[in-house]
């Protein structure tokens, strides 16, 4: 009994160890900052909706949820021409990203919720330059990747260091090779805001639904104190 | 003012009189007897009827904006979820309702496993249950289909492929279930019809025909005690309660539990941490792409887990449709002479035991992706839960009965033991005073090893003397 | 074993406190349940305000757009027309559209903003058929009285080109002018009222 047991916990601790790999970094969402959402609808816009669309969310949805009029959102966020009931679609038509990157862009709607925040904010932190692949950066995240950088400009370039782990050669961390136009610090922040807004993108309803909540647990209490002093009252005939 | 009751009264009557409305209500609720002593394990019942009526409203409103095209399936899932309104809560309800019922069917069913609800003369109606877990499997397998996602379309892809495991006729009858050389449009659309209709009529019918053959024996109880034997001067048994509105009240507690759990579920964690919705299914259906490790709904993990267990491709097959038979075997298999586990020998408490160790450690497992570690303590456990039933017949004729009393036993009910909670909780945490640096005191809550080991070994005392 | 001295009046209150809880509750969860059934995001953007530019139609012609769903048509009413319509009112059974349903600005006998240009919702306010358009007078099928209107032909109801509704037929009132406004002389948004100055 004891052997399987060890055996078992053995089994749990493999797994552990498995699936995390690259450590990935914490990307502090907070849905509840709706200015923080604000500057990630204006960054989403700007530098994924040339490749990336979010189909499954509309403007007047962003307007509503994040506390802006319809026409600051026409105006200021979304690309010219757009209406306010269109999804956020993307300008790129399926013809040339076929042509330019192999395969098309996903929809980026869900992938908050297929990937986690966690490792949106580490991916988009995670380019470093690499020669080798075709558009000159590869990912510490996601190994590999078929896209160029959208944020380099801001973050600047990173370089990776490699360590000898036995007879791999493994990344160890990324250091800055070149200035962006943000302080590490206000990269950061812009990440962050980015993340946050994926975030609230995969699920809009997801504040409104914990809000509704407390009433609807308090109000179900409040069945179940009636409705045991009702069971008692009847049980009294019991014996 | 007195003229409308009458008229109500009238229609009411004319009702009655062409309908055994009263009769069925009687023969069922007001004058069905319960043995008096139902405990917490008598609630899942009455909780899965619940489960299965959320699912049928939730997914009627569902069908209403689903598309069952695989263009549009995907997209249509997320429109429910995002332009329908309160389409979330609906969806929610209904992803949620699919593992609630799995988590009180399954607890249902181990309550039979406990007080032997399965024994001569309940042998129909566990049989009608099993049919009912097999038809339930299908409903949830299909059903997950539906999203279109990632998950659904190759976890679909998995299990269809399991029929081609069978000699001579597996090829074509895969490829006749799923009417395409893959998952596809038309597999879709067959699942769909078969979900919202021919598979919930069966539920249906066997819900009806399971509780028919109940209410025409009569409910088991935690002691196995027939209560018919002793029957006071009106032909009433002595132990027995009429359902309404003894057990109808003590229902509507449990409801009310338990809809607090499903609520806490749906309003703050649908997702339940990848384990009701899973990430992948995220990701639409992509044909030419399978996602790096694909694990079926944790509901069907065990029985995955004994496939995968098995390193031949129809022996899994095999194996894994034999580990669902062998629970249909169980009235027969089983030959001790008690029904409740409160009088039945060690054996058997340690068997079930360890059993229910080995089918949550094979559902973990079959969660976890393929390790050689893993395999050998998935063969392990499967070789287990094969051994807990086929080796019942020799095992329980060994077994040390205990004496079974003539009527109910009381047991202390759950209000009645909080005292004593109350009473091991302060002997785990000690309250002291102290007095603080500026002179004040203060009650201050700390934790007492001494206590907390006391605890444990009076509870491992317990829990040996509890197995003998 | 069943005893018999109970308290009713505390066994009575708290199953109607309990039926009235669980009634308020089981009202709560019927509300998303059925507004689920209300028109989806999509549907509302599918029904937003259509812009409609009527520069092109000439005199007498009809031109049909799609707003909501359903056919709103355009008509250029030449001055012949408008001086026929004065005519009708006693054959008519609403005449001055008083049951009938239209923006304030179109609550006139000519039925538009402008008299030129009418517009109307193409469903016939019987039960629901789009009306054929028929403009020409007194034709052999329709007979002598027909001064040019819109003929259902689901269950013959009559309207003249201001889709007033004549008497003696299945509609009960006029057809519906949908809300619209002028963006330019050129211009219509319909779905859209005039904003209130």
């Amino acid at each position: 009994m004891k052997k399987l047991l060890s055996l078992f916990l053995l089994v749990l601790s493999v797994n552990v160890f498995a699936s995390s790999g690259v450590e990935l970094q914490d990307a502090n969402v907070d849905l509840t900052d709706k200015v923080s959402l604000q500057r990630g609808a204006k960054y989403f816009v700007t530098y994924c909706l040339g490749c990336h669309s979010a189909k499954q969310i509309r403007y007047l949805r962003v307007a509503n949820d994040l506390g802006l009029d319809e026409k600051h959102v026409l105006d200021d966020i979304a690309p010219e021409g757009a209406g306010i009931y269109d999804q956020l679609h993307s300008a790129m038509n399926k013809h040339d990203a076929e042509k330019w990157f192999g395969t098309q862009p996903p929809d980026l709607s869900l992938v908050a919720r297929s990937r986690g925040a966690d490792w949106l904010y580490s991916y988009l932190k995670g380019f470093y330059v690499d020669k080798n692949r075709p558009f000159g950066v590869n990912n510490a995240i996601f190994e590999d990747v078929g896209m160029p950088n959208p944020l380099w400009q801001l973050q600047g370039e990173q370089k990776p260091v490699f360590v000898n782990d036995g007879e791999r050669r493994v990344l160890d961390k990324l250091v800055s090779a070149s200035v962006g136009t943000q302080s590490p610090e206000e990269f950061d922040k812009t990440v962050n805001d980015l993340v946050n807004f994926l975030v609230y993108v995969g699920e809009p309803v997801q504040l409104e639904r914990q809000k509704m909540g407390k009433y609807v647990l308090f109000f179900l209490f409040v069945f179940l104190a009636i409705a045991y002093l009702l069971k008692k009252e009847y049980w009294k005939d019991v014996h | 003012m007195n003229l409308k009751p009458t008229r109500l009264r009238m229609c009411g009557n004319w009702v009655l009189d062409r309908f055994p409305l009263a009769q069925v209500w009687n023969e069922h609720m007001a004058h069905y007897y319960a043995p008096k002593n139902f405990n917490f394990w008598y609630f899942f019942g009455s909780l899965a009827l619940l489960v299965l009526v959320n699912q049928f409203v939730t997914g009627i409103l569902l069908t209403m904006n689903y598309k069952p095209d695989a263009k549009f399936a995907f997209d249509s899932v997320e429109y429910i979820m995002r332009d329908v309104n309160w389409g979330w809560l609906v969806r929610y309800m209904h992803s949620t309702g699919a593992s609630a019922f799995f988590i009180v069917v399954y607890l249902h069913m181990f309550r039979g496993l406990l007080y032997g609800s399965f024994k001569q003369p309940r042998e129909l109606i566990w049989i009608f249950g099993m049919l009912l877990f097999v038809a339930l499997m299908a409903e949830a397998f299909m059903g997950y289909l539906l999203p279109w996602g990632q998950m659904s379309y190759w976890g679909a892809q998995v299990i269809i492929s399991l029929f081609s495991a069978i000699p001579v006729i597996g090829d074509d009858l895969a490829l006749w279930i799923r009417g395409d050389y893959v998952i596809s449009d038309a597999t879709l659309n067959r699942f769909f019809a078969f979900h919202v209709i021919a598979v919930p009529l069966v539920l249906v019918l066997l819900v009806f025909m399971h509780i028919v053959a109940l209410h025409e024996v009569g409910s088991n109880n935690p002691d196995g005690v027939d209560i018919k034997k002793s029957k006071d001067p009106w032909g009433h048994p002595v132990d027995g309660i009429p359902f309404h509105p003894y057990y109808t009240v003590k229902d509507v507690v449990g409801v009310a539990v338990f809809m607090i759990f499903f609520a806490t579920i749906i309003f703050y964690m649908p997702e339940m941490g990848g384990y009701f919705l899973e990430h992948a299914n995220f990701i639409p259906a992509d044909p030419m792409k399978t996602p790096e490790h694909i694990a079926p709904v944790w509901y069907f993990t065990p029985f995955y887990s004994i496939l995968r267990a098995i390193p031949d491709k129809f022996a899994g097959v095999i194996g894994m449709g034999g580990s669902i038979v062998v629970l249909f075997l169980l009235p027969w298999l089983d030959r001790g002479q008690v029904k409740s586990i409160r009088y039945r020998g060690g054996i058997y408490k340690k068997a079930l035991m360890l059993f229910v160790v080995s089918f949550i450690a094979l559902g973990y497992l079959g969660t976890q992706p393929v390790t050689p570690l893993a395999t050998i303590m998935a063969r392990i456990f499967t070789a287990y839960y094969f051994g807990f039933f086929l080796l019942m017949p020799i095992y329980t004729r060994w077994e040390k009965l205990k004496p079974v009393p003539s009527h109910l036993t009381t047991q202390p009910t759950l209000e009645e033991r909080i005292p004593d909670m109350i009473a091991v909780f302060n002997e785990v945490i000690k309250t002291e005073s102290v007095t603080t640096e500026e002179g004040a005191t203060e009650l201050k809550q700390r934790f007492n090893p001494t206590g907390a080991k006391n605890v444990l070994i009076r509870t491992a005392k317990n829990l040996k003397e509890s197995l003998d | 074993m069943i005893n018999e001295s109970v308290d009713k009046s505390k066994r009575q209150f708290l199953t109607t406190a309990l039926t009235v809880v669980g009634a308020v509750g089981t009202g709560y969860l019927a509300v998303p349940f059925l507004s689920q059934m209300q028109p989806s995001v999509k549907a509302m953007a599918a029904g937003a305000p259509v812009e409609v530019d009527i520069s092109k139609i000439e005199a007498g012609q009809l031109i049909r757009v799609a707003w909501r769903g359903k056919p709103v048509w355009v008509l250029q009413r030449s001055p012949e027309v408008l001086a026929t319509l004065t005519t009708l009112d006693t054959k008519l059974s609403d005449p001055q559209s008083n049951q009938s349903s239209q923006p304030e600005s179109s609550k006139n006998p000519v039925r538009s903003m402008k008299p030129e240009i009418f517009i109307a919702v193409g469903l016939c306010t019987h039960l629901g058929c789009s009306p054929t358009f028929r403009p020409e007078v007194a034709p052999h099928d329709l007979g002598a009285d027909w001064k040019g209107g819109f003929f259902c032909p689901c269950h013959g109801s009559w309207f003249d080109l201001a889709g007033r509704v004549y008497k003696g037929v299945p509609a009960p009132t006029n057809l519906e002018v949908p809300p619209y406004r002028y963006i330019t002389d050129t211009q219509i948004i319909i779905g859209e009222e005039e904003k209130a100055a």
